[in-house]
């Protein structure tokens, strides 16, 4: 019989909240998911509040009352570090859930010398931690420690129940105490209590009447707990940090100081059999600001990528506000940099990597070559194309960057009403290029309100100054109305397909009261 | 022999006009002449051609007969005039067949006709803003694509240009510019381009008529023909018949290479 030690924090869910500085200590506090109440703090507790309300009940037993919702990741990883602290002194920690983990007791013991100095060894490590209320069990499987864990009081917080003698332990604890409700009335309607008297039915009995599920509860029942522990594997540590000091304040020599830094990352994963093919970047300045972001590679990264992936990053952050049309603010970065921080995001295993005996065919040298161009030209001189739904023809065309992953804001198959109509043109200008359009008497064309145009276009020229292109034939205006109801997105535009005398058509539109040339079609 | 000493330097539309005025008189005995060169060189080329280092990339049927040698040769540069659509067409053979395909200093190239032409976006790469280092960004994506498409920034200079001649040369790329080179295989126009489906206010643009004019060091007689270019389903279709006499020998040069491979 496994001999297992149960170390719990009791209202786990509220003490995360409060060591993430989401609430205050002190104050009543709920955890609530769909509305019932999962985890209390003890001031809520003594105003009436328990587990299993509903959250309206619970506001009205305690005005006072702060509700927050339960976020299982944040339980989580405010946990891990306490995990961490156990992994430093024992190996073998199973977390069955953030606040109650389970260790083999009989290394500890051997090692503390006696289940309950282990216990307090254990116990004290986590108050180094800054988690003081910590109940621990110790006893024959699992359930039974978890159940003497839960036994435990403030002022006497381990609870040791000797080998053998967990079913004299459990026997006086109600059925409820298996956490099953239905087996719970089940067993209720029976005459059947405590556990005591739910073990003393003949194990085959129970499976006849209960079936696999009530066979299992009536193993536990009986301090017979099936379950072995499976323990933690703990994760690897992958990231790498460079203090500089004294901090760099130039792209140069930052991308040469992390070179040895990206070796090492790199040499870390194959060491691990592993490559990274997705990695983040994160650099802090002297005055602490922080620019972070993750790039991606079509297959896996070299030291030498992660080194240029560094420099587009760096010359990207630093760059001044003023050269970036569009900045809502200026620079991420606006010092020497003191600390670069390299994290390999997604993992895959080395072999889908290795390289075939004659080369991975000709997309390795389009990859190699366009990887030149971007590490002469930077990352977002090299583009692949994509087509994304939407109105106008700058929105229906996405660029990425080579190497990132397309993200296609708009889906391709809705209808998009409003859309030209096919053809597209084979010329989107990047730029608009203003245009005058004209009437035979040679003024300007407008169209008001009811979409009308103010005479038929006979001409359009640049507004720059340049000879006027007569119009051979013409259609529109098309109106292009997108998102009324917001005014800083919204858009209002009416375009005109143009045949000029020299046989080329060209898109023209008028936004406001300006024309301009969308497109050409060459 | 005027025609004939006639060399394709001059600018596009300016050559193909001028061929386009001394050819206008059928009945010349001096064009009977001519014909008779064409078809003697006809005959070298074809000797020539057997030999197997010229290999076609696939180019779309409704342009290949056009071009010298029955289809875009690996490792040549043509020169084309700027149209965006007869860029893509051309482009359209080679990007089905599974070529990469890179175009290089035109932020306007638009890819939804792209698509609708026949390239594959996957395999496309567009490098819009070269700047200066247009040259050497060829240079590096002619490596590894199959086609390289640029529209030229800065005058490059002649050392440069042969350098990426023996580039293209070695990786068997096909190189399209926009614009004048030097040593081209041939100069690819559009000219005569008229739109349908427009009227007065009304309609909307559904297909192009357009000429495509190739003229090439080879035949001092530009080969014309006409197209739709997107014709109304968005592809390229070809109007007048193919050129019978180039496509014959096109065909028997093929049957030469095929019995090669079949053997090796």
């Amino acid at each position: 019989m496994l001999r297992a030690l149960c170390l719990w924090v009791p209202d786990w869910p509220v003490l995360a909240a409060v060591r993430d500085e989401i609430a205050r200590p002190g104050v009543p506090l709920a955890i609530v998911a769909a509305n019932r109440v999962v985890a209390c703090s003890a001031a809520a507790r003594a105003q009436g509040v328990v587990r299993g309300q509903r959250r309206r009940e619970a506001q009205s037993l305690c005005t006072a009352l702060v509700v927050l919702a339960h976020d299982d990741d944040r339980d989580h990883r405010v946990f891990s570090p306490l995990v961490d602290a156990l992994e430093g002194l024992v190996a073998g920690v199973q977390v069955v859930r953030p606040g109650l983990v389970m260790i083999g007791a009989r290394g500890p013991a051997r090692y503390y010398g006696g289940e309950r100095a282990a216990a307090l060894a254990l116990r004290s490590a986590l108050a180094d931690e800054g988690v003081t209320d910590v109940r621990v069990g110790v006893a024959d499987g699992a359930f039974t420690a978890e159940l003497a864990a839960r036994e435990g009081r403030g002022d006497d917080p381990v609870l040791i129940v000797p080998a053998g003698a967990a079913a004299a332990f459990l026997s006086p604890h109600p059925v409820s105490t298996l956490d099953d409700p239905e087996l719970t009335t089940l067993l209720g309607r029976l005459g059947v209590r405590t556990l005591g008297e739910f073990a003393a039915l003949p194990a085959d009995a129970a499976r006849d009447r209960f079936g696999e599920r009530g066979a299992h509860r009536h193993a536990l029942a009986s301090a017979i707990d099936p379950r072995t522990l499976v323990p933690r594997i703990p994760p690897l540590d992958l990231e790498r940090v460079l203090e500089l000091e004294p901090p760099l304040d130039r792209v140069d020599q930052v991308a040469f100081a992390v070179r040895q830094l990206a070796d090492e990352v790199v040499e870390t994963l194959a060491g691990h059999r592993l490559v990274a093919t997705a990695v983040r970047i994160g650099f802090r300045d002297e005055l602490g600001g922080e620019s972070e972001r993750a790039w991606l590679h079509p297959r896996s990264f070299r030291p030498s990528e992660i080194v240029d992936r560094v420099r587009w990053q760096l010359s990207g952050a630093t760059r001044t506000a003023g050269s970036k049309p569009g900045a809502p603010t200026g620079p991420d970065l606006r010092a020497a940099i003191r600390r670069v921080r390299i994290v390999p995001e997604s993992l895959d295993a080395l072999a889908h990597h290795e390289p075939g005996l004659w080369g991975s065919g000709p997309d390795e040298r389009v990859h190699h070559a366009l990887s030149r161009v971007q590490s002469l030209l930077g990352h977002e001189a090299v583009l692949t194309a994509q087509r994304s739904g939407g109105r106008t023809l700058a929105e229906r065309r996405v660029l990425v960057p080579w190497g990132d992953r397309a993200v296609l804001p708009r889906p391709l198959d809705r209808p998009w009403p409003g859309a030209l109509p096919q053809p597209a043109p084979a010329t989107v200008y990047a730029s608009r290029h203003p245009v005058v359009v004209v009437d035979a008497r040679g003024e300007t064309v407008s169209v008001d309100e009811r979409l009308r145009l103010s005479a038929a276009p006979a001409g359009f020229a640049p507004s720059a100054g340049g000879a006027v292109r007569p119009i051979a034939s013409w259609a529109g205006p098309w109106p292009l109305e997108e998102r009324w109801w917001d005014p800083a997105r919204a858009r209002r535009a009416h375009r005109l397909q143009v045949v000029d005398a020299g046989g080329i058509a060209w898109l023209l539109v008028l936004e406001g009261a300006s024309w301009w040339a969308e497109a050409k079609y060459d | 022999m005027p025609a004939l000493a006639l060399s394709p330097v001059a600018s596009l539309d300016a050559a193909s006009g001028a061929l386009a005025e001394t050819f206008s008189d059928a009945s010349s005995p001096r064009l009977q002449t001519v014909d008779t060169v064409q078809a003697l060189q006809a005959r070298i080329n074809a000797l020539q051609r057997t030999t197997l280092d010229s290999t076609l990339k696939p180019t779309h049927e409704a342009l290949a007969d056009l071009l010298p040698d029955g289809g875009l040769k690996e490792g040549a540069a043509y020169s084309v005039s700027p149209s965006s659509a007869l860029v893509m067409a051309l482009l359209a053979g080679p990007s089905a067949a599974g070529s990469w395909c890179g175009v290089v200093g035109m932020p306007e190239f638009g890819v939804e006709a792209a698509e609708a032409m026949g390239l594959d976006l996957d395999r496309l790469v567009l490098v819009p803003h070269p700047g200066d280092q247009w040259l050497t960004v060829t240079a590096a994506i002619a490596d590894a694509l199959g086609v390289v498409v640029v529209k030229p920034g800065r005058a490059a200079g002649d050392a440069a240009v042969s350098r990426l001649a023996g580039r293209l040369r070695e990786r068997g790329s096909t190189l399209l510019v926009i614009g004048a080179w030097p040593q081209t295989e041939a100069m690819i126009s559009l000219t005569e381009s008229r739109w349908s489906g427009l009227g007065a206010g009304s309609g909307c643009l559904t297909s192009r008529e357009v000429t495509v004019t190739v003229t090439s060091r080879r035949s001092p007689r530009p080969v014309s023909g006409r197209l739709l270019l997107p014709d109304p389903e968005q592809g390229i279709r070809r109007l007048d018949p193919p050129r019978a006499g180039a496509g014959s020998s096109r065909s028997a040069a093929d049957r030469a290479r095929e019995a090669w491979r079949e053997v090796g």
